[in-house]
Parts: structure tokens; sequence; C-alpha cells
């Protein structure tokens, strides 16, 4: 053991020689949100829980609702181009609420949101590197099924970026409530609770289950969530071809300013 | 040397009706390494996170780098390595992917690839953190507060559950850290890690610095300067018959049985004498020592032996 050897001994004969003269530093803000962001995707991939939820489920609901009649549709026109918008709303509130909530939760259990804390990248830095994420994730959700649900026979309408204007307005919405739980509940109690919420959303928001078979006052109630806003506005869109949902637009706008605020106030790192 | 790495005057760190931190000073040179050493709860880590800008102090003022690590965080976290004492990292993240992510946040990060071997995890490269012993999991760690080459990193506990070959190469570690420049802060349990890597020990008690002075002077100072002849013999030797043996002024004490010590001013010639008194009665003085008070000696004195 050579405790009293001169700086300039170079006895770590294994391993190559470390300088570790001070050179400190943050990398520029951009590639600091890219490179977190891009850790959290394959992260978030890598998940077989996450593909689950996110990938699995959304692309055999479509291929097993659209092909046969399991649960009746709405109105004349091809089941696909009901499910085609349903299915892509379910896949936003997976990935951008349940899925974020349940990594959010356990980040905050494991001290990964601590650990990240104590390295250059700021707090606003790692929001960002959260929703590109999402959005990432979405797009690829979104080309998948998009891609089974052309092979199905969908003829999708209307204007792309209504769809985008919808999709980031819900992911907003979303990711602000899943933020809200994930930053005031334990994690085990979000996990449980996101995979509840998302199965009582599926159900009860437009999302396989037309919203017109439901009573009259139960459906103006479901017609004010999030999801049914999306999906709504999808079917909007992608079915009857509208150029801007404007109603739906405004409950998600509303949603999503309200979320934000209500998890940026109540949000806890550790 | 200038402007000390870390100046923390007078903090108050309170946690609902407990007191956690209660006026404590404290100052580490650039350049060197600082243990903090005190029992469980002493408030250590409370400290070290306020320093971190983990904690908002609710008293007294704390400068790291010149910096308030509350309300300059951003301009202070770059140029600041932080180990955590648990993990902080996403079990199912693999080491080296960790180690890559966390260097591309840095301007000028160390390689990581030697880093890896440097720390022996060269085998745990694809290996996921649940999967890492405990040992792996700590020298990661370690990996993560150095890779950003900060000039001063806060280690809290960077051995706690390490093996010895571990540790050895962890000390190596911190000890090239400082001859390259780094200023370390860190916390510790073991009473020998402060004595080998430190420059200064700080003794924290009941939220405040009892001591702090180099680990040689802590030993002279609260030790008169003493040296103890210390061995293990069978229980009940007949110590009042040794000391009239011996020159006045010397104390026998059996603590635990068996545990025999002859303190005060010891000569080679008491040396001889306790020798010759175990030899007389057929005794073999196991473990013979002749030495200084130990830290672990100096730090029970000031901290109290009662467990907490």
């Amino acid at each position: 053991m050579t405790t009293t050897a001169p700086p300039d001994d170079n006895r770590v004969a294994t391993g190559a020689a470390l300088d570790f003269t001070p050179k400190p530093g943050a990398a520029p803000a951009t590639r600091m949100i890219l490179a977190q962001a891009g850790h959290e995707v394959r992260l978030m991939l890598r998940n077989p829980e996450q593909l689950l939820l996110t990938i699995v489920i959304p692309a055999l609901m479509m291929v097993l609702f659209s092909g046969e009649s399991l649960v009746a549709t709405s109105g004349p026109g091809k089941r696909i181009d009901f499910y085609a918008p349903g299915l892509f709303g379910a896949a936003v509130l997976s990935t951008a609420f349940t899925g974020l909530a349940i990594a959010t939760g356990f980040e905050r259990r494991y001290g990964v949101l601590k650990r990240m804390g104590a390295t250059p990248l700021p707090r606003w830095g790692l929001i960002v590197a959260k929703a590109l994420c999402v959005l990432c994730v979405e797009v690829i959700q979104i080309a998948l099924l998009s891609a089974i649900a052309l092979a199905m026979g969908w003829k999708p309408h209307g204007d792309p970026l209504a769809v985008i204007v919808l999709v980031v307005l819900a992911t907003g919405t979303f990711a602000g409530l899943a933020m809200l739980m994930a930053g005031t509940l334990r994690a085990e109690a979000t996990l449980g609770l996101a995979n509840f919420v998302f199965l009582l959303l599926l159900a009860g928001g437009g999302v396989i289950i037309p919203l017109s078979k439901f009573p009259s006052g139960v459906r103006h109630v479901l017609d004010a969530l999030p999801i049914s806003a999306l999906t709504n506005g999808l079917r909007d869109v992608l079915q009857h071809g509208a150029t801007l949902p404007w109603a739906n637009v405004g409950i998600l706008a509303a949603w999503a300013v309200a979320a934000i605020a209500v998890a940026a106030r109540t949000f806890k790192w550790e | 040397m200038g402007q000390p790495a870390v100046e923390v005057t007078g903090l108050v760190k309170r946690y609902g009706a407990k007191t956690a931190v209660d006026g404590l000073d404290l100052r580490v040179q650039t350049g060197t390494i600082t243990a903090v050493l005190g029992p469980n709860g002493a408030g250590k880590t409370s400290t070290i996170e306020c320093c971190e800008g983990y904690r908002r102090p609710d008293g007294g003022t704390v400068r790291v780098l010149g910096l308030d690590p509350v309300t300059q965080g951003e301009q202070l976290r770059p140029r600041i390595g932080v180990m955590l004492q648990s993990g902080g990292i996403y079990p199912s993240v693999r080491a080296v992917e960790m180690l890559k992510h966390t260097a591309k946040l840095y301007a000028n990060p160390l390689d990581t690839d030697a880093l890896i071997e440097r720390l022996g995890l060269g085998s745990a490269g694809r290996t996921t953190f649940r999967r890492l012993s405990g040992g792996q999991q700590q020298r990661l760690s370690l990996a993560l507060a150095v890779v950003g080459r900060p000039e001063l990193v806060f280690l809290d506990e960077p051995t706690a559950g390490l093996d010895v070959q571990a540790r050895h190469a962890t000390w190596e570690l911190i000890e090239q850290l400082r001859r390259d420049g780094v200023t370390v802060v860190l916390t510790t349990h073991l009473l020998d890690e402060a004595e080998r890597l430190a420059d200064t020990v700080a003794i924290v008690d009941a939220g405040k610095v009892i001591a702090h002075d180099t680990p040689d002077a802590l030993s002279t100072a609260n030790g008169a300067g003493d040296t103890e002849i210390r061995f293990t013999a069978p229980a009940g030797l007949d110590l009042a018959g040794l000391l009239a043996g011996l020159p006045p002024g010397l104390t026998a004490a059996e603590q635990p049985p068996g545990a025999y010590t002859v303190g005060g001013d010891v000569t080679p010639d008491v040396l001889a004498k306790v020798t010759s008194w175990c030899a007389a009665k057929d005794v073999m003085p196991q473990g013979l020592s002749v030495g200084r008070r130990t830290l672990e000696d100096v730090f029970l004195d000031l901290t109290g032996r009662e467990l907490r």
C-alpha cells in the first residue's frame, strides 16, 4: 500500500491512467435534455409491463375489436373507422398518464429524482426531457397502430395538424394528472390507482364503447372527461373530416392548464 | 489556499419539533480530505444535504465554492459531485449505461471505460443495477460522483458495505482525487477510514461540530499524549499486584474482562516490567501493543459510550 506516492507516480498499473484534475462544467442544455430523453425512452421501451400497457394492449384491441363484431358501433361506416381514433386515445392515455405516473412514482421512491437533482440537468430540463420521452413513445405507438389500422382497411380523413393539436393538449393533461398522482402518493398506490383509472377511462371515455350508449345525464359528465374530449375530437377529425373540433380542443386546453398548475404546486421531488 | 471550499456558519436545520443541526460550523480547505464523523442521528447527513442544496437551512449560512447551494444551485451543481447513501439509480438501468448517460450531462467528463476499469466494474457493465452486488452498487455511485470532473465531491459513507479489497480500491481512488486537486468531504462510521484518509476530522454530535482537527492532533489533544500498553490475557489478573511493581502514576484497567490496558507515562522500562510480571505468572500477553490512544478512543470519549 503506497500512501506516500508522489503525484506523478504512475502506480496504477492495472487500468488506464485517469486524471481527476478538476475540469467542471455542464453540457449545453439541449444536449443534456436530449440525452435524458433518449435515456428515458430506452428505459421505458425495455420495461415489459410498460410495453404491455402501451403497445401490446392497444394493438391487440385494434385487431380484435375491428375485425369481428364484438361491440356494436355507432352510426354508419366501417368498424375500424370508429376504433382507430379511440385506440389512439387509449395509447396516449397509457403513455402520458399510466406509464408516466408509475415510472415517476418509482423514480421518486428509488431516489432517482433526488440523484438527478445533483447533476447539472435542471428540474425544468428534466421535465422537458420527460415530455419529449412521452411524445416520442406516442409517435411510435400511433405509427404502429396506424399501420395495423391501414392494413385492416382504415381510411382516415381530416387534417393531421388537428390530430397533433389534440394529442399534444391531451398529453399535457394526462402528464399533469400523472405527476399529481406520482408526486403525492406512495409508489405502490400510484401503480394500483393509475392502472385502475386507465381501465375506468377505457370503459367510460369513448375508447371502445360509444358514449351514445350511455344515458344522456351520464353522457354529459363523461363528455367532459379529457379522454372523451380526445377520442371525440379524434373521431371528429379522422372519421368525420372536421378541420379543428373547437369544443373538444377547448375542454382539453382547460384540463391541461388546470392539471399542470395543480401538479406544479403539489409535486414533491423526494 | 484563499477561499475555503465549504464554509458553514451557525447552520440550523429542524424537522418539525426535532432539531437535527444546531448551530454547526465547518470549514473545509480546498484540496483536502475532510471526514465528518459522528454517531447515527448526529446531523451529518442533514449538514451534507444542506451543502448539496437538497435542504434549505432554517438558520445560519452555507457557502460551497463561494456559492449559496439553494439560490445558486444551477451554477454550483456542475462543479460538485455527489454520492448519496442509497443509490438513487433505477433498478433496470445497466451499470455502464448509467455512467455513460451521466457523463453526457457534463462538458468534460472522464473517460468512462477507464473509470469502469479502475473501479473494477468491467465484468458488471451490462448488469442491471438491481443485480449488482452491494459493493458494485457503491462503486457505481462513486463513479457517478466523479465522472463530471468536479472540484469538490461529497461522499456519504463511500465504503459502507464494501469488502476489504473494494474498500482499499476506494481509498486509493479518494487519495488520488486529493492528489489531483479535488476537495473531498466524506461522512463515515469507520474510524480507521477517517484516520487513514482524512487531513482533518470533524466530529459531529447532537447537531454541532464538537472537535475538528487533524487525526493526530485529535488523538494527542484528547489523550494528553498518553501512551498505553494493551494486551489480552485470562480474565481476573491481580492488577493491584501489577501496579505495585510499577513506578507510581501509572494506571491499570481490565475492561472488558480479559482486555487489559496500562496507561500513563509508559517507558521501555515499564514495558519490560509488565512483561516480566506476566512471565512470572506464566501468562502470555496476547496481542501486546504499545501506542497512542486511537481516534476511536477519542471519539468514544467525546461522544459518549452509550448506544443510541
